[in-house]
C-alpha cells in the first residue's frame, strides 16, 4: 500500500533545510465516491516524526485538513553535511512508511 | 501435568480477554500505536481545538509570520508557511478556522529545529488561517485571512 516518499535535505549556512513529500490520499471521511455515492472512509496520516542522526527533531500530529500527498518542510540548526535524516509516518489504518536522506 | 494444564487454561483466558477488549473498542489499534490527540483533531470549533492542545488565551504576536496566498483558487491545496521568531518555540499548530474540524496539524519541534513549518492544507471556505505557537510555557498566536474560491473539503 504505502508508496515511496521523497525526501531532500540540503544545508543552507548552518541550517539544514528538509523537504518531504509523502504519497497518501488523505481522505477526510466526508467525501463521496462519484460512482457509488458511498462515503469514502477516512484514511489520513496521523503522525510524522523526523530524526537527525537518531535524535528527534520533529514530532507532528496531522489531521484530515492536510492536503493529499502531504508536503512538509522544516529547518534544523546544527547538523552537518553527511548527517542522516529519517522521516517516518503512520496513518489511521496502521500503514507506515519511512524514508531517509543524507544531508547534502 | 496438572500444573501445565492450569497454565494453558490461564493463557487461553488471558488472550480471550484481550480479544474481547479490542472488540468492545476499549483498545483501538491506533491507541496502542501512539497518542494522537483525538480530542483536539475532532474538535468542531477553534476553542475546543485549542483546549485539546492545552492552550488557553494565546497572546497575539507580531513575531509569528504566516505566508499563505491572499486568494486560493483551489481550497484542496493551500500552501502555508509559518515562521516563529519567538525564542524557544517548541510547537506550532496550524488551524483553518472555518473548516469542519479546524485543527490541521500540530508540529512539535525539538533538537535544533527552527520555528518554521511549511506545508499544504485543505480549506473548505474563506477563513482565517491561524498559527498557535508554544514557547517557554506560554502560547502566542497570529492569523491571516485566505479567500477560497473553490472549497477543498469534498465540495
Amino acid at each position: 500500500m504505502a508508496e515511496p516518499m521523497r525526501i531532500r535535505a540540503t544545508m543552507a549556512g548552518d541550517v539544514a533545510d528538509v523537504k518531504v513529500l509523502m504519497n497518501h490520499p488523505m481522505e477526510t471521511g466526508l467525501r463521496k465516491d462519484a460512482k457509488t455515492g458511498q462515503l469514502v472512509p477516512a484514511h489520513f496520516i496521523q503522525e510524522v516524526t523526523a530524526t537527525v542522526n537518531g535524535a528527534t527533531v520533529l514530532a507532528a500530529d496531522l489531521g484530515t485538513g492536510v492536503s493529499k500527498n502531504p508536503y512538509l518542510g522544516f529547518k534544523v540548526k546544527g547538523p552537518k553535511k553527511g548527517d542522516k535524516v529519517v522521516v517516518n509516518w503512520a496513518d489511521n489504518k496502521g500503514d507506515k512508511n519511512t524514508a531517509e536522506a543524507i544531508i547534502g | 501435568m496438572n500444573a501445565l494444564r492450569r497454565n494453558v487454561l490461564k493463557s487461553a483466558a488471558g488472550a480471550g480477554a484481550v480479544a474481547v477488549a479490542v472488540a468492545a473498542g476499549l483498545l483501538k489499534p491506533t491507541q496502542a500505536m501512539a497518542a494522537w490527540d483525538k480530542d483536539a483533531f475532532e474538535a468542531r470549533n477553534v476553542g475546543d481545538a485549542m483546549k485539546g492542545l492545552g492552550i488557553s488565551g494565546p497572546a497575539d504576536s507580531k513575531d509569528i509570520t504566516i505566508k499563505a496566498p491572499d486568494i486560493a483558487e483551489n481550497g484542496a491545496v493551500v500552501p502555508v508557511e509559518v515562521t516563529s521568531g519567538i525564542a524557544g518555540t517548541s510547537s506550532i499548530a496550524i488551524i483553518a478556522e472555518k473548516n469542519g474540524t479546524p485543527l490541521v496539524g500540530n508540529f512539535n519541534l525539538s533538537g535544533g529545529t527552527q520555528g518554521f513549518i511549511s506545508t499544504r492544507i485543505k480549506m473548505g471556505q474563506t477563513s482565517l488561517v491561524r498559527a498557535v505557537v508554544k514557547a517557554g510555557g506560554k502560547s502566542y498566536t497570529a492569523a491571516k485571512e485566505v479567500k477560497v474560491t473553490i472549497g477543498g473539503c469534498g465540495g
